[in-house]
């Protein structure tokens, strides 16, 4: 089945055959109810029979339909592909054949992910009409699982920038309020996931982007280990830091949604070997109570107070106190060398970024531009393709990056922050001596308006990113968690482990956010505004 | 300027990065097949073409090769070792970058012995030996002779993309004088024996599966410091590569005379002419700016995995040679003509097979290697290494003589069968009837009265002269020995 780049878009599928065993459940009041269970309460009722996958798929269908006019956090709906996968899922139930427990339940891919036969663009004009020729391994594992697959959702090109508007495909709003940011790069996984498009999402994380939009949108966003998940068919932005990783509206389902994405992958050399932990358990462990009674949570000193909004700063304490009320300990750790993890990563990650994008060069895929005048070489068709095709983010990065990594400036510049990269590493070892998790605000500020990100000084922009990188350096694992509202937008909460701990993460994660929702009485996202 | 002069005033400095590309099943970083031929961009696969997502994956067998090149050339093999990006904008280059090994290669430190015609021995040494992947190729259309320049567009096809390389690199090559060309070519053919000892590479030069860039510089005396150097390309056979060596001391002795000085450069080998010419300059080739290859785990050969490895490597040619010396007994100069004419394998099978080395070497590079030439055919096709332990053997028990056996060959070479076959259809062993033979000799001895009068003085030699007309009289069948020893008898009765 293929998706063109011809109905890219909300595509309504009358065609498609109704499910003629439920033929009450297509009531507009049931298809906005199936629309707010998590991933969880859908793979029950599926299983029980409650709704079809076809029910459920038409559902986020028709309300993508309802309300991507405001929210667009899709580049491509893909429609037909995941009625297509429902209708598969529910004969095989029918027919009592083997199905995994969440087949059936929508996911949307970021459009980062290689997906066969349908339009993949990186959220670039570079890319803007191509249609790949294989899968991503985090496709094939959701397609496998039976997940339909709702759509492709928007990013900031190549995954550079934190507010998805540095998309070549419009900006993405935040459901919370229409007029400020999303977060990003992975805003339309957040978007789509926090205005009920879709239960929940694949995103990616190089330096903050699956965590800070879901700070942004009062949802849950995972950044796991180095390697938890394979890389292989997601395209590049900086090979050593890049994660692929979940987005959802609880920990569980974020637990969920990792396991069906974890694994070894041999096209992925950097993919961690053998069995993958069981995060689902651990999570469901944690929200069963009990999860905070005498675990250490580890104010990072370097990422907290100052730079912090305060409000911010009081979601975040507020959220430490509900902590230690339910017996968590909190102690204070020290980590000097996170005061270099920007500097160390705006080298780092440009270096590879100029590297993994020179094939984009109108060669042998993607958009091609030839001179405007002069000779048409390999060498001006580059140029003048590059130039059309890659937006002024993405531009400025690959400048900075061959620069840095030029004869004479490797040493200084890309060999100096490696070393930065084994003092962060070696601190937080130090630190999760001291602490269970560490605890930080996962953003400095909540979701900004729009403009904000293009037309300041872009250094101030990068240092909101000052409490997700150390993750992406280090490998650890890393969660944001709703803490509350501040003026009425999401503050998210950053939980990290030590590597190969994301288990760890769920478990505390699922505690913290069980003792969040009873003490404010429903989930952070039940108060978002009606869109 | 003339070589001979060039070389009175210069002192040469050569360099030699040698690629092989590896025999192995598969590409080095994806599961596309590496294979020869096949329709252009048939043997790819998303990593091959460096499609967007595409990440590469270390192909095990070709860690094993380059491990097995590493040790056979006396290196060290590195206990971790990277891969590293190369970075340059080139259309046959699928990522504009190829995946490469650079401070960190796999082998280190080794040297390798090549010998010369006249068996002068040189020791060359290695600097190190490092994986890499190759490129695309391109072909432009519409221009002259298929160069890019006049070209209307150009295609590529990435079937090679991604082929596994070994590149081997020397270090300056010093003191080898007027030798250098002949050094250059003899430590390229040295290496190409040893990548097909080790089954690693077809290393078949006419396909491009061994490739040499010859790296030139001239100093005016071996004190000095070395001098700048430039690079000739792709040198793809025995031959070119000492053209090569020569046409470039020639070129830059020429300018150093001129008070010029050489541009450190790139250059073009063209066979037609047998001389260099510039190449093209790459618009960012100055710099390749360097990385660790992030998308792939350092490759840490388990030190009892390379000792394996080394417990079963096969005999290089070198000690083969030196072995195989002291064995048979050859001077340095028969065992020199047995390697020059590609027959040191099949004597040393017919040795096996029971012929004494003396006898192998002899059918093999005489009679055969004759009947090779005037049939334009190789001596391996006329005859087996079984069919001459025979024909020695047969040789050995007195049922041929030399001239016999020679004709027996000519019906083995003719496909008339085994040596006792064509000697059975063709009557040629030695006769042994006593009577055919004493007529002869009393013949011989009758009709050479004075010869019979020298043996009778005492000049033995002389009995040389009467097997002549006995062999006649019997038509090269008698036993020489025999006939002697009547004749003997009958002059002394």
């Amino acid at each position: 089945m293929t998706d063109t780049p011809q109905n890219r878009g909300t595509s309504q599928n009358a065609d498609a055959p109704q499910n003629t065993d439920t033929p009450q459940s297509s009531s507009a009041q049931q298809t906005a109810d199936l629309t707010r269970l998590t991933a969880v309460e859908l793979s029950a009722g599926l299983r029980a029979g409650d709704f079809s996958a076809t029910e459920v798929t038409r559902a986020h269908l028709d309300r993508i339909e309802q309300v991507e006019g405001t929210v667009n956090a899709f580049i491509t709906v893909t429609g037909d592909v995941a009625l297509a996968t429902a209708a598969e899922v529910d004969r095989k139930r029918a027919a009592g054949e083997d199905l995994h427990p969440f087949a059936g339940v929508p996911v949307t891919h970021k459009d980062l992910v290689v997906t066969s036969g349908i339009t993949t663009t990186a959220g670039s004009k570079i890319l803007a009409d191509w249609v790949p020729p294989y899968d991503g391994t985090v496709y094939r594992r959701t397609k496998a699982a039976g997940l339909p697959l709702l759509g492709k959702t928007n990013l900031d090109e190549f995954a550079m920038g934190s507010s998805t508007e540095h998309s070549a495909f419009g900006n993405t709003t935040n459901p919370w309020d229409t007029t400020k940011v999303p977060g990003g790069s992975s805003g339309g996984a957040a978007a789509s996931v926090a205005a009920f498009e879709s239960p929940f999402s694949v995103g990616t994380d190089t330096g903050g982007s699956v965590r800070q939009p879901a700070a942004f949108t009062g949802t849950v966003g995972v950044k796991p280990t180095y390697g938890s998940v394979s890389r292989y068919g997601v395209i590049a932005m900086a090979s050593s830091l890049d994660q692929v990783g979940p987005v959802a509206r609880s920990v569980i389902d974020a637990a969920a949604l990792h396991q069906i994405l974890a694994g070894h992958d041999p096209h992925d050399s950097t993919s961690l070997p053998g069995e993958v932990p069981d995060f689902l358990a651990a999570a469901q462990q944690g929200a069963s109570g009990g999860a905070l009674e005498g675990v250490r949570l580890g104010v990072v000193k370097q990422l907290a107070g100052k730079g912090y909004e305060d409000g911010v700063s009081a979601a975040f304490r507020s959220a430490l106190d509900l902590a230690a009320a339910q017996g968590a300990e909190i102690v204070e750790v020290d980590c000097p060398s996170l005061g270099y993890a920007l500097d160390a990563y705006y080298l780092i990650m440009p270096s590879e970024v100029s590297s993994n994008l020179a094939r984009y060069d109108g060669m042998r895929f993607g958009l091609r531009v030839e001179p405007e005048d002069g000779p048409v070489t390999a060498e001006t068709v580059m140029a003048a393709t590059r130039a059309a095709g890659f937006g002024a983010e993405v531009k400025r990065r690959i400048i900075l990056g061959t620069y840095a990594l030029s004869a004479g400036y490797y040493d200084a510049y890309y060999g100096s922050a490696q070393k930065v990269r084994t003092l962060v590493q070696r601190d937080f070892a130090a630190a999760f001596e001291q602490a269970d998790v560490l605890v930080s605000p996962t953003a400095p500020t909540t979701a900004f308006g729009f403009g904000a990100e293009k037309s300041s000084d872009p250094m101030a922009l990068y240092l909101g990113d000052v409490a997700t990188i150390p993750a992406n350096l280090a490998g650890i694992p890393g969660m944001s968690l709703p803490a509350g509202l501040s003026e009425g937008l999401p503050v998210g909460f950053q939980l990290l482990a030590p590597a190969h701990e994301d288990a760890r993460l769920y478990r505390i994660g699922a505690g913290l956010e069980s003792a969040l929702d009873s003490a404010r009485g429903h989930s952070l996202l039940a108060q978002a505004p009606e869109l | 300027m003339k070589y001979e002069d060039a070389i009175a005033k210069y002192d040469p400095v050569i360099g030699i990065e040698v690629h092989v590309e590896l025999g192995t099943a598969t590409k080095m970083f994806d599961a596309a097949p590496n294979t020869f031929g096949g329709g252009p961009n048939t043997n790819v696969t998303p990593v091959s073409l460096g499609l967007p997502g595409a990440l590469p994956a270390v192909n095990g067998k070709a860690v094993e090769y380059a491990v097995k090149i590493g040790l056979a050339l006396g290196c060290e093999i590195a206990e971790s070792c990277r891969f590293a990006r190369k970075n340059y904008f080139y259309p046959d280059v699928p990522k504009n970058f190829q995946t490469s090994q650079y401070d960190e290669p796999i082998a280190f430190d080794g040297s390798v012995e090549v010998e010369l015609a006249d068996g002068e021995i040189v020791t060359v040494p290695i600097e190190r030996a490092h994986m890499e992947e190759d490129a695309g190729k391109n072909t432009h259309v519409g221009g002259s002779d298929g160069r890019i320049h006049g070209a209307q567009h150009s295609l590529v096809d990435y079937n090679r993309a991604g082929v596994p390389l070994v590149e081997i690199v020397t270090h300056p090559i010093v003191g080898t004088g007027e030798r250098a060309p002949e050094v250059a070519s003899a430590y390229v053919r040295t290496l190409r024996d040893i990548f097909k000892a080790l089954d690693v590479s077809e290393a078949r030069m006419e396909q491009g599966n061994v490739r040499a860039d010859i790296n030139v510089s001239l100093r005016t005396s071996p004190e000095a410091p070395l001098g700048t150097r430039t690079e000739t390309k792709n040198v793809n056979s025995f031959r070119s590569i000492e053209r090569a060596v020569r046409f470039e001391i020639s070129r830059q002795a020429a300018i150093l005379e001129a008070g010029g000085s050489v541009l450190q450069e790139t250059r073009h080998f063209h066979e037609d002419t047998g001389e260099t010419s510039s190449g093209r300059v790459k618009s960012d080739a100055d710099d390749y700016r360097y990385f660790p290859e992030p998308d792939l785990v350092p490759v840490e050969p388990a030190r009892a995995w390379v000792e394996e490895i080394r417990s079963t490597l096969p005999e290089l040619p070198a000690q083969r040679r030196r072995r195989l010396l002291g064995e048979w007994g050859f001077s340095e100069l028969e065992m020199r003509d047995v390697i020059n004419a590609g027959l040191l394998d099949p004597i040393e099978e017919t040795v096996t097979l029971g012929a004494s080395p003396a006898a192998a070497r002899k059918w093999w590079t005489g009679e055969i290697a004759r009947l090779a030439k005037q049939d334009e055919a190789e001596p391996t096709q006329l005859a087996t290494p079984a069919q001459v332990a025979e024909l020695a053997g047969l040789v050995e028990a007195g049922k041929l003589n030399d001239k016999l056996a020679r004709k027996v060959l000519a019906g083995v070479a003719a496909g008339e069968g085994s040596p006792s076959d064509v000697m059975s259809a063709r009557g040629l062993e030695i006769v042994e009837d006593t009577g055919a033979l004493e007529a002869a000799v009393d013949q011989a001895l009758a009709d050479n009265p004075d010869v019979v009068e020298k043996i009778k003085g005492g000049k033995m030699q002389a009995i040389g002269a009467l097997m002549g007309p006995i062999m006649k009289a019997t038509r090269g069948q008698a036993d020489a020995g025999k006939a002697r020893e009547m004749i003997m008898a009958k002059i002394g009765g």
